[in-house]
């Protein structure tokens, strides 16, 4: 939703050319010219750039942080942030830093499986809504209106209720919780890119729809689902935090953020750098994301 | 008219009936009945134990009598019975809906004048930098975890300033902080959506004339382009009634206030399978039914969907 919504920010930044005569002619001049600017502007570096060490810190956490994120060091509990332990450390003398870089993966395995869930089903479901003529797209639909109408936030409720709490159950969760807004974009996208003349061209050469589908014009729908899984990568990253707060993800030990947040609460009258830091890091990391959605919207626009 | 209430009616009522054959269909694919779930929580009971509670709750019945039974039920307002408390799932949620009723109502009022704030204040700003500065708002507002948001201003207002207490005690503070915090947070789809449509208004031709007939910016905005505008941010204020709910939730826990966030927090913990499928169906009664009345107030505003006849118009600009 929030994908075509929010352009005009960074625009002037990127576009050398006016960004009204790109969208409206569909020329193949108009519609390279924005790629390579977009690519070359240094506003789509500094998106990409923090969030490659954001997945360092997944892959590779100990290369960015010396210190254990599990056992800590008790004399040293409670320390305000320093050079040494930049976030400070927690009541049990642990690197706040190293939790957060430690529990990066956490995270991003959980919000990766949600909108993993969440592209491959939308993708199904927007595709049998675009292409399978209008029974099919009018029950797909409001099976989607459905979807829409039980907030994610329940949908993941009902999944950790039904099961166990832990980040299998809330990526699944969350995951159908996005379905809906992959499936309306997909369609719009397949309804689009199905009634240029290339396809009807690819069918005339005999395509079968299965072909055709495969071959022309799933490839030709991926810019704005890419953009949309960027974004909504930033959704599931808030809505896993949200639930990790509440106690619904990985239990204590491991390092999440959501649930490092919900474990400095106890001592917020003390240690504000144990709430506010790993927040500080998820706001980042979900506008970093809300911004790369934005510019690969924009460079996929024709 | 009659014609577009009655289908929008319709289509309101599916939405629900759908919803709620789903969640009675998804119970059912579980792989254990709602009574196994909530013993799972406790030490190991025993078959007699499982059987004799199932019997109680009907939960032995073939699936088809549950689901009529269930369905007919909610007729008569009643939801089935919480497995944790004993109590009907009805006098649970009907205890403690009053208080989010009013959190999340105020947050919505809140949000939407915020919204209100920052498109006006985008579109007749004149300083460039400062235009800038208020547009990227909405995005950052998007992107602030609730929770964060709340125990930041907690640790601020009432561990350094003083000004608030730490626990709800009725005073200002602790009623206004709480709904600002949640308006935020709802207020972000919303003012981005209303930015986009209040963009697309102003390059018609209309607002040209206006201007060359000499009308100020204030009143080119409010008089003509909010107006024009409207609808979009409409839809998206009805689809926000999800985002509030959950917002609403995680606000209770954070300020320690009473609420439905305390008992979907003990349904889940207590694996109430019944009490949460309660509070889904009354969630998206409330989403269904804000929708219905966005769709019915279209028509006030923008005479041009009777006339049109394609269902879903207006909601098709904000997807």
């Amino acid at each position: 939703m929030s994908i075509k919504i929010d352009e005009p920010l960074l625009e002037s930044v990127v576009e050398p050319d006016s960004p009204d005569t790109a969208g409206k002619t569909s020329g193949a001049n108009t519609a390279t010219e924005p790629k390579q600017g977009a690519l070359r502007s240094p506003a789509l570096w500094l998106t990409v750039a923090p969030l490659v060490v954001v997945i360092g810190w997944a892959l590779f956490p100990s290369l960015f942080s010396g210190f254990d994120p599990i056992t800590g060091v008790p004399a040293h509990k409670l320390q305000e942030p320093s050079a040494q332990h930049w976030f400070g450390t927690d009541h049990l003398g642990r690197d706040v830093f190293a939790r957060v870089v430690h529990g990066t993966s956490q995270t991003l395995l959980t919000a990766g499986l949600a909108v993993l869930i969440g592209l491959i089903a939308g993708t199904g479901l927007g595709l049998l809504a675009a292409t399978a003529g209008r029974a099919a797209d009018a029950v797909t639909m409001r099976l989607i209106d459905v979807l829409l109408a039980v907030p994610g936030f329940l949908i993941s409720l009902i999944i950790v209720t039904a099961f166990e709490p832990g980040p299998v159950s809330l990526g699944i969760g969350v995951g159908i919780a996005s379905i809906a807004s992959f499936a309306r974009v997909v369609r719009s996208e397949v309804l689009r890119v199905r009634s240029l003349d290339y396809v009807e061209a690819a069918f005339m050469n005999g395509g079968t729809y299965w072909s055709v589908v495969f071959k022309h014009i799933l490839p030709n729908s991926c810019g704005p689902v890419l953009a949309l899984l960027a974004v909504d990568l930033g959704v599931a990253i808030l809505a896993i935090s949200g639930l990790g707060f509440l106690g619904f993800g990985s239990p204590p030990p491991t390092p999440e953020w959501g649930l490092l947040i919900a474990e400095g609460r106890q001592y917020l009258a003390s240690a504000w750098w144990l709430t506010t830091l790993p927040g500080a890091v998820i706001v980042a990391v979900v506008i970093l994301l809300a911004g790369l959605g934005r510019h690969l919207h924009k460079i996929f626009k024709f | 008219m009659a014609a577009y209430i009655a289908r929008r009616i319709g289509q309101a009522l599916l939405v629900i009936w759908l919803a709620y054959t789903l969640v009675f269909l998804a119970v059912q694919l579980l792989p254990n009945d709602p009574v196994t779930i909530f013993l799972s929580a406790d030490a190991a009971a025993s078959p007699e134990t499982i059987a004799a509670m199932k019997a109680q709750y009907g939960y032995d019945q073939p699936l088809l009598v549950q689901y009529f039974s269930q369905l007919t039920g909610l007729f008569r307002g009643d939801f089935g019975y919480s497995l944790a408390s004993g109590q009907p799932v009805a006098d649970r949620i009907g205890a403690v809906v009053g208080s989010t009723l009013i959190l999340a109502s105020s947050a919505f009022v809140t949000a939407v004048v915020f919204a209100l704030i920052v498109v006006a204040s985008a579109t007749l700003i004149r300083i460039t930098w400062l235009k800038r500065l208020i547009i990227n708002l909405p995005p950052l507002f998007a992107a602030v975890p609730v929770f964060w948001l709340g125990l930041v201003l907690l640790q601020v207002l009432s561990i350094q300033l003083g000004v608030m207490s730490l626990f709800p005690d009725g005073s200002f503070a602790s009623v206004a902080v709480p709904v600002f915090v949640l308006a935020i947070h709802v207020s972000a789809p919303i003012a981005q959506v209303l930015l986009k449509s209040t963009e697309t208004v102003y390059a018609q031709p209309f607002i040209d004339v206006l201007r060359a007939k000499g009308a100020s910016p204030s009143w080119i905005f409010f008089r003509h382009g909010l107006k024009n505008a409207a609808a979009p941010a409409m839809t998206i204020s009805g689809i926000t009634v999800g985002t509030l709910l959950a917002g609403s939730v995680i606000t209770e826990t954070v300020f320690a206030r009473a609420g439905l966030g305390q008992v979907v927090l003990q349904s889940v913990t207590a694996q109430d399978v019944a009490l949460v499928q309660g509070l889904v169906l009354l969630t998206a009664t409330a989403f269904v039914v804000v929708n219905l009345v966005v769709d019915l107030i279209y028509p006030l505003l923008d005479p041009r969907i009777l006339k049109s006849g394609t269902h879903g118009a207006p909601r098709a600009l904000a997807a």
